[in-house]
């Protein structure tokens, strides 16, 4: 059930009016129901996996939770008569208890999640292995991917370590440990919530809010106008550009390698936008994943504003853990008595980065595009990290820091950036994207950008009047965003006004969404991760 | 806490780590500094920061971060 989908809006309509019905004690249980129906309507074959994770998790969650409660009542009786090594071993062994819970809940978790996603992308490299010394290649398995696995996957991973850290209690109730790994909004892609950030608006009851509910639903209407008529629309000009490569080259990879920018972000913002609102009607509050990221200065701070629970994810339970863990801190020492202070402390953060990024990249997909794509922004961070005493010294030297149109050169410098790594996404094979991205450079067809070549890929001029007041509308928006809530600012105004806003962008999504013959209401691009 | 001080000033030398307390909520020190710190405090306090301890609670602040580090001096 898509999101854009008339049963999705169907769907939501019964869950609204009956959340508020029935008891506020039960709407959680209802929206258990409501999750567990959406995953099933998807294919019933995905509630196992989803029931396999959820029951594993949440059984680890209540024996590490047993154990530091057993850990903490012994030491409260014994505080008196345990000297600080007996107290020290004592939990070092309670310790070493849950870290074989963890690692068991994690291992098999990650396991499932490894042989679903990597299986048939391993079995290829190795058949690409096996054919150089003329070996027979092994065959490819029927294997489903569940809808969404890498977000649940890893929300419920962060529950775990979470417990295990101490900073979250181990929810008893498998119910709602259900519910949390997987309310629908959220469920295929993201945000990666955080148990401590989520539980309390979840398993709270909600009493109708008229002005909560009317803010969710401008937003889900948000979404709608961003998914349905800029990324769906773009989409049309962009799959025309990529999957013609040898000819849409030069200017037009150029063109196609913007366009995909726009798409996705119109497309995995817009996303966002329906699930937090979805989540906001129910009174949920689910943790914001973007912060007006094609304003960024550099990659770094781009990073913190794109996909942020991704981001905070990946940093939290990979970036910290590896960086600090004993071998590492040993590393550091070596490579600083090695190499010198300077560059022997920065060698763990950059190896720990590494792993990091390749992780990253593989997250989003079992294809080599994805893991350079994810090296790529690791080289670009570390070349930025590295070139920053360079930096610091032209700022020292000419004072156009707070200029702004020093600002908006390096706005529009990090936005082709990451554009240009996002070339990874679009075309078949790595070398197909290097060769694609080479020709901007050695393809002189720049005429094709205002020559109306342009309306030769599936967009008519209308679409690029659409496509352009839309830019212009996410921009305006975005600066407003600045100063505060823009739903807060247009709440304030007189009823005439927001109700013609409103209306209007109805009416945009009604008239002006890509619809149309023989067109198919697209996949949002982050449900396949 | 000098010690401390100065291992921060050298990583941010703009920064009054006396008075600031909002060192992770507003952004000003980063993950790679973050590691930075653990390192240079395993060196030089030959005190162990795992994972679990990497929260803004204890790392917003000069103070919260020393208060960490003799809280982790005592348990070892």
């Amino acid at each position: 059930m898509l999101f854009t989908s008339y049963s999705f809006m169907g769907f939501l309509l019964v869950l609204f009016c009956l959340y508020y019905i029935i008891p506020a004690k039960h709407q959680w249980k209802l929206l258990l129901l409501a999750s567990y129906i959406f995953y099933f309507l998807a294919k019933p074959i995905y509630l196992i996996y989803i029931l396999v994770t959820t029951v594993s998790t949440w059984f680890a969650g209540i024996q590490i939770d047993k154990v530091q409660n057993t850990q903490k009542a012994y030491l409260a009786e014994h505080k008196a008569d345990l000297d600080k090594e007996t107290k020290k071993q004592y939990k070092a062994s309670m310790k070493k208890k849950t870290w074989h819970w963890l690692l068991a809940c994690l291992l098999f978790n990650l396991g499932i999640l490894a042989v679903v996603k990597y299986t048939n992308f391993t079995i290829s490299n190795i058949n690409s292995l096996v054919q150089l010394f003329g070996g027979k290649p092994l065959s490819f398995i029927n294997i489903i991917v569940p809808l969404g696995i890498s977000f649940y996957t890893f929300q419920a991973m962060g529950y775990i370590i979470d417990v295990y850290r101490g900073t979250s209690k181990a929810q008893t109730n498998p119910f709602r440990f259900a519910l949390f790994v997987s309310f629908f909004p959220q469920l295929v892609q993201g945000p990666i919530s955080r148990y401590g950030d989520l539980h309390e608006s979840l398993f709270a009851e909600h009493s109708f809010d008229g002005k909560n509910v009317a803010f969710g639903l401008q937003r889900i209407l948000w979404g709608y106008f961003k998914k349905m008529v800029i990324a769906d629309r773009m989409l049309i000009g962009v799959n025309t550009l990529i999957q013609n490569p040898d000819r849409y080259s030069g200017a037009y990879a150029f063109a196609g390698m913007l366009f995909y920018a726009l798409e996705l972000y119109a497309d995995f913002t817009g996303g966002i936008d329906i699930t937090i609102g979805v989540a906001q009607v129910l009174g949920v509050k689910v943790t914001e994943n973007f912060n007006r990221p094609y304003f960024s200065k550099n990659i770094k701070e781009y990073w913190n504003r794109w996909h942020i629970t991704m981001g905070s994810w990946f940093t939290d339970y990979i970036f910290y853990p590896i960086s600090v863990c004993k071998p590492m801190l040993k590393l550091s020492k070596h490579s600083r008595s090695l190499l010198g202070e300077s560059i022997g402390k920065r060698v763990p953060i950059y190896l720990s980065s590494f792993i990091v990024w390749f992780t990253t990249g593989i997250w989003h997909g079992a294809s080599w595009n994805f893991i350079v794509w994810g090296l790529g922004n690791w080289v670009v961070i570390m070349v930025s990290q590295e070139l920053e005493p360079l930096y610091a010294k032209f700022h020292n030297r000419f004072a156009v820091k707070d200029k702004f149109g020093f600002r908006l050169f390096q706005v529009i410098r990090t936005i082709l950036l990451m554009s240009s790594l996002r070339m990874f996404d679009c075309y078949r094979d790595v070398p197909l994207t290097f060769r694609m991205f080479g020709s901007i450079f050695t393809k002189f067809n720049w005429n094709v950008l205002w020559d109306g070549s342009l309306l030769n890929i599936g967009l008519s001029a209308l679409d690029y009047g659409i496509l352009s007041a839309g830019v212009v509308l996410l921009t305006t928006v975005s600066l407003v965003q600045r100063t505060g809530s823009v739903r807060e600012k247009i709440h304030k105004k007189p009823y005439w006004l927001r109700a013609a806003v409103w209306y209007g962008l109805f009416l945009c999504v009604l008239l002006m969404g890509a619809y149309g013959i023989g067109y198919d209401a697209s996949q949002f691009i982050y449900n396949q991760f | 806490m000098e010690q401390l001080l100065e291992i921060l000033s050298d990583l941010h030398p703009e920064v009054d780590f006396e008075t600031e307390d909002h060192l992770i909520d507003d952004k000003i020190l980063d993950s790679f500094d973050i590691i930075s710190i653990i390192s240079e405090i395993a060196e030089q306090y030959d005190v162990t920061i795992s994972a679990e301890h990497i929260i803004p609670e204890n790392f917003n602040s000069a103070e919260a971060l020393y208060d960490l580090i003799e809280r982790l001096e005592d348990e070892e």
